[in-house]
């Protein structure tokens, strides 16, 4: 099996506190792969590792060639798309130019057009609501955009920064359910960092278990279901 | 009555001239949350350079065009070399420079073309024209045009070109646009370039009225300030309005408030900051700033 991503060593720093301590990990093509974590483990900070918004150590390769130490903006353009946490819209612009923006690298009008109606088709919420401001929209429904805009990349790897947080379970349900039609009908290879372990290893094919900035058990996620300290600790059954 | 409408319509005109500045003063306000004190003087300095092309032969037009080009250009090129390094100095340390680029385009101009005043040549013959009850010189009509076309642009500009959209994502959300691949550095130089582009304007069509010399924009730039606190420094569409607010505003007081004159009117502008900020200190169309933590 192919890995579409791979970082090994990986070290990031805020300021001069390293957070991230020499993870090695790999995202494999086509598979949607969760890295699970309590709060402050470092899920968010692997993630904007990962996209180049924080000064990093080690290697990260994608599609084997090393993008550490590149900008965002050219990291983008590799094709990997980051929904970050908090959802990270443009309140003040609308649902439609939020969307738009998703697709700001892309030069194939076309194409654009074509992905607009298909986000829609996902999200029908949003295309009721694509000329209101996003600011108006519902927590859920902004994630369901926030998601969108980073579809709308037409990203070859979709990075989710807990996209549960502050959802209704129900919600949450949903959420995964798109993300997992996403990554079988459109072959879009998905890193997720969750603490809603139940969903998270529902939805995923491959898991990474991340503490205080160190991965501590990985494997597949059918088997960190079934281990029993996993099950204590995060899943409370 | 007919009295009162030719004031108004008269103060439109003028009110182009600040609508221009103003929308240039909250250009990059919006952009950098600091506002630009040389941007009278950047906008004094261009038309300077008009004034040298029309001398040199040039047709007005050509002149004007080239001006806009050069304009641009060099406001791209302050954003990059000057204002770049200290992006993400405290607000004071940017407004700081921008004083100083204010000092040192007025000693260049007055250096290079001397303090003496020189006419600049308005390409709007000042020929009367009747509008119903009231009349208009061609000259009023001309700058009112010229900036409302300008105007018209930006905003079709602001609202309907990729571009455009992008300038006004990085206003909002400058890390969340960089994770959508816009390069927020390079449209932080636009918005300068575009600020100094708007100015040129506002610079070349006051220039007639109030002839050319270094410290002409002084006076204007006080009632583009006026214009965009008015508006709301948060809004390009409220300052705009802000500013043919101010020239109507302007006109009628100085027309039928008989103690102010002319050696009181920048009273009236600084009246107007004033009144907005004790009263409503978002301006007309500003909304109250709001951050999520």
């Amino acid at each position: 099996m192919a890995a579409l991503l791979e970082a090994s060593n990986l070290e990031a720093y805020y300021g001069w506190s390293k957070v991230l301590h020499g993870l090695r990990f790999a995202v494999e093509k086509d598979k949607v792969t969760v890295v699970l974590g309590a709060n402050g483990a470092g899920k968010t900070t692997l993630l904007r590792a990962i996209s180049g918004m924080i000064r990093t150590g080690g290697e990260i390769r994608f599609a084997g060639e090393r993008i550490d130490g590149q900008a965002p903006e050219d990291i983008v353009r590799r094709g990997i798309a980051h929904v970050p946490e908090g959802r990270g819209t443009f309140i003040n612009l609308t649902v439609e130019e939020n969307l738009r923006l998703g697709a700001y690298v892309r030069k194939d009008k076309t194409g654009i057009r074509e992905d607009l109606d298909r986000v829609f088709h996902f999200f029908p919420v949003l295309k009721e609501k694509s000329r209101n401001p996003a600011g108006v929209l519902s927590g859920g429904e902004q994630q369901m955009l926030a998601l969108a805009r980073g579809l709308m990349l037409r990203p070859r790897l979709l990075l989710l920064d807990e996209p549960s947080l502050g959802l209704a379970p129900v919600l949450v349900m949903e959420l995964f359910r798109i993300v997992r039609a996403i990554n079988e009908s459109e072959g879009v290879t998905v890193l997720l960092v969750e603490q809603d372990a139940v969903a998270a290893l529902e939805l995923a094919h491959q898991a990474y278990l991340l503490e205080t900035g160190s991965i501590v058990t990985s494997g597949p996620a059918a088997e960190l279901r079934e281990n029993d300290s996993i099950r204590r600790s995060y899943l409370g059954y | 009555m007919a009295a009162l409408l030719q004031q108004i319509v008269s103060g439109l005109s003028t009110g182009g001239v600040y609508a221009s500045l103003a929308l240039a003063l909250v250009l990059i306000y919006q952009a950098t949350g600091v506002v630009n004190f040389a941007q009278g003087e950047m906008a004094m300095f261009t038309t300077y350079l008009a004034w040298t092309m029309i001398n040199a032969g040039w047709p007005y037009w050509a002149a004007f065009a080239a001006t806009l080009a050069i304009a641009f250009a060099a406001g791209v090129l302050i954003e990059r070399v000057i204002i770049r390094p200290v992006e993400n100095a405290p607000v004071l340390t940017i407004v700081m420079v921008s004083i100083g680029l204010l000092t040192i385009f007025n000693s260049i101009a007055g250096w290079i073309y001397t303090y003496t005043v020189k006419p600049f040549p308005s390409p709007f013959p000042s020929t009367p024209i009747n509008l119903g009850p009231t009349t208009i010189s061609l000259q009023d009509l001309g700058v009112g045009g010229v900036s409302l076309f300008v105007l018209v642009v930006m905003y079709v500009f602001f609202r309907h070109t990729t571009l455009g959209l992008a300038m006004r994502a990085v206003v909002e959300n400058p890390v969340g646009s960089r994770l959508v691949g816009i390069r927020v550095g390079w449209m932080l130089a636009l918005g300068w370039g575009l600020a100094s582009l708007v100015g040129a304007v506002a610079g070349m069509l006051v220039a007639p009225l109030v002839f050319l010399e270094p410290n002409m924009m002084s006076g204007i730039l006080i009632y583009a300030f006026a214009s965009a606190t008015l508006g709301g420094f948060n809004s390009a569409g409220g300052a705009v309005l802000g500013g043919f607010l101010m020239g109507v505003i302007e006109n009628l007081v100085g027309t039928y408030v008989t103690f102010i004159g002319t050696e009181l009117k920048l009273t009236v502008a600084l009246a107007v900051i004033l009144l907005t900020l004790l009263i409503k200190p978002t301006g007309l169309f500003g909304r109250v700033a709001v951050s999520r933590v």
